[in-house]
């Protein structure tokens, strides 16, 4: 932290939408397909060709802007963003520009320093660009261009300048794509580019009210990189005024590779894209009906049932916050929970015995093949005491590579808990007569000998035995 | 003149035109000629008066997501100067 500088940062972050088709035509959105093999006169910008909104985009827009606390504007138009890039067949890029369809929203973020509120200035729907492949040098230096993603829908969320250090851009993005990721609208791989990252930055004395001059960067496609590249930004803009200079407003890309961000200059002369209402694209009236039915549908956000887990179901803070992360993890526990009213131990099995399983495979959640139902049926058996923790593990591990119920496998093993008081006592009464040693210590005051007898017991029982009625039986023979 | 010689030199730039000075001069005089005319309709008290984007009074139309068949590479790529790997070849771009 600088005593003297006080950084500024504004995130505009791009959400590919996980819709089947593009935002203006039929044309599939699959990945991984052959290039230009998904196009169309639309999405190629032939002459002639009219663009036709899909309705789902416009849903989506909706959930996002609702999710994040925002105004759904009644009345939205599309406008042309003209610039000239191989990537943008059109010369254009069709966005929104002064009526965007969300606006004024907001999200709570948690860091280290507490919580702050980040304003959302806009969320607004436009199509991507194409792909650029670079050929090979020995090709004489030709540029390639693939079209299968331009006119793939995005939503560009916005935010205010609000945040004041890398762990709060982080802690916005990351609670930003969790909510996108939660509604379903999109897949968020960072990598594939589905969630990616503008982050405008620049510093000011403490104090001062102005903001300084901002530098855009572009490029960043994880939240470690995230954070790398504004500390970065933020160290070179201190130092550069420190020595004298003055900070350019311009656009800077990062590399990962380097860890420093640098200037893209060439590409930014043209920043005049005279943005006007496109003439192909009808107005948007979204009215309040169909505001209310997407507010109706929206699915219950990680912070809703974060608190939920805690209020209702009596689950610390911890563990509702892991619970509720993600979408598929919460609803295999909310489903356990349904199936079998012990929430703490439908809890921890997820987050234990489950969890671990799904790391050791490398496997999500909706492939675990120990289902909901086959998991509060191991708790069940563990809650009206037929076996033990323990021996439950075991029967974890053979339900998960046989998809066996837990009683079929506690059936077929005989691995039923000996809750019988005369066949424990006679364990016990053996234990003490083989360890005459033992006993006298313990009679001497040293109680943590029983634990030696308990395991004594245990093995004999083969783990079956009551550890409760173990100890107690314990407890009341040793005293002699 | 309301449109400088720069002002049009400019919107040539980003138009990606080339143009000679004598060119740009007489274009620079039409398309001043041209504003003064549009200019006109700023005689009209719009006050209270919404701003139209389009010219029809419609709005909302929408298609369903649902696919389409694409015209395919060989036809995406029939009107391409050059093309190669199936893709469109473009002068070298530095990013």
């Amino acid at each position: 932290m600088n005593s003297i500088f006080e950084p500024v940062i504004g995130l505009e972050v791009h959400v590919q939408l996980n819709t089947a088709t593009k935002i203006f035509c039929g044309c599939s959105t699959a990945f991984g397909a052959t290039p230009n093999s998904q196009t169309c006169p639309v999405c190629l910008g032939l002459p002639g060709a009219l663009p036709v909104l899909n309705r789902q985009v416009v849903e989506n827009a909706i959930t996002a802007g609702l999710a994040t606390n925002c105004q759904i504007a009644p009345r939205s138009i599309f406008a042309r963003k003209n610039y000239f890039y191989p990537d943008l067949p059109k010369g254009y890029q069709i966005s929104q520009y002064e009526l965007p369809i969300c606006e004024h929203g907001w999200l709570d973020i948690e860091t280290d320093n507490g919580g702050k509120r980040i304003g959302i200035t806009r969320i607004h729907m436009e199509e991507d660009a194409g792909k650029l492949l670079h050929a090979e040098e020995s090709e004489g230096g030709s540029s390639l261009v693939d079209l299968n993603r331009a006119c793939t829908p995005l939503l560009e969320i916005v935010s205010e300048p609000d945040m004041r250090s890398s762990d709060e851009a982080v802690a916005y993005l990351k609670k930003l794509h969790q909510i996108v990721v939660y509604l379903g609208i999109t897949d968020g791989n960072m990598e594939e580019g589905s969630f990616r990252c503008d982050a405008n930055v620049s510093v000011r004395p403490h104090g001062q009210e102005k903001f300084g001059t901002r530098a855009e960067l572009k490029n960043i496609n994880s939240f470690r990189f995230v954070k790398e590249a504004i500390e970065y930004e933020i160290d070179r803009q201190i130092e550069l005024i420190e020595d004298g200079g003055k900070v350019v407003q311009e656009t800077r890309l990062f590399n990962a590779d380097t860890g420093i961000t640098r200037s893209m200059r060439g590409k930014e002369e043209a920043h005049d894209y005279r943005y006007f209402p496109d003439p192909d694209l009808l107005p948007l009236n979204v009215d309040s009906d169909w505001i209310e039915r997407v507010r109706g549908e929206l699915p219950e956000l990680p912070a809703a049932k974060r608190q939920r887990y805690q209020e209702q179901l009596g689950l610390s803070d911890y563990d509702a916050e892991v619970l509720a992360a993600e979408r598929p993890m919460a609803e295999y526990f909310e489903r356990c929970t349904a199936l079998h009213d012990n929430p703490k131990a439908c809890a921890n099995w997820t987050m234990g015995e489950v969890q671990r399983g799904l790391n050791e495979q490398s496997i999500s959640i909706g492939e675990c093949p120990v289902t909901p139902e086959l998991l509060t049926g191991l708790i069940a058996r563990i809650d009206d005491n037929t076996i033990s923790n323990k021996i439950a593990k075991q029967v974890f591990d053979q339900i998960w590579q046989t998809g066996k119920s837990a009683d079929v496998i506690i059936e077929e093993q005989g691995l039923k808990q000996v809750t019988d008081t005369g066949a424990i006592e006679a364990l016990v009464d053996e234990v003490i007569a083989a360890n005459p040693a033992q006993v006298e210590q313990f009679r001497a005051g040293q109680e943590k000998v029983l634990g030696f007898f308990v395991g004594q017991v245990m093995k004999a029982s083969k783990g079956k035995a009551n550890p409760q009625m173990v100890n107690e039986l314990l407890r009341n023979k040793l005293k002699g | 003149m309301k449109l400088t010689r720069e002002q049009a030199a400019q919107v040539a730039k980003l138009a990606r035109l080339d143009l000679p000075e004598a060119e740009l001069s007489k274009l620079a005089t039409q398309m001043d000629a041209i504003l003064a005319y549009v200019d006109k309709l700023n005689e009209l008290d719009t006050d209270g008066i919404e701003p139209m984007s389009h010219a029809v009074p419609m709005d909302n139309a929408f298609r369903e997501d649902q696919i389409k068949p694409s015209i395919g590479l060989e036809r995406a790529l029939k009107n391409a100067p050059a093309a190669k790997d199936d893709c469109f070849q473009v002068p070298k771009v530095i990013e």
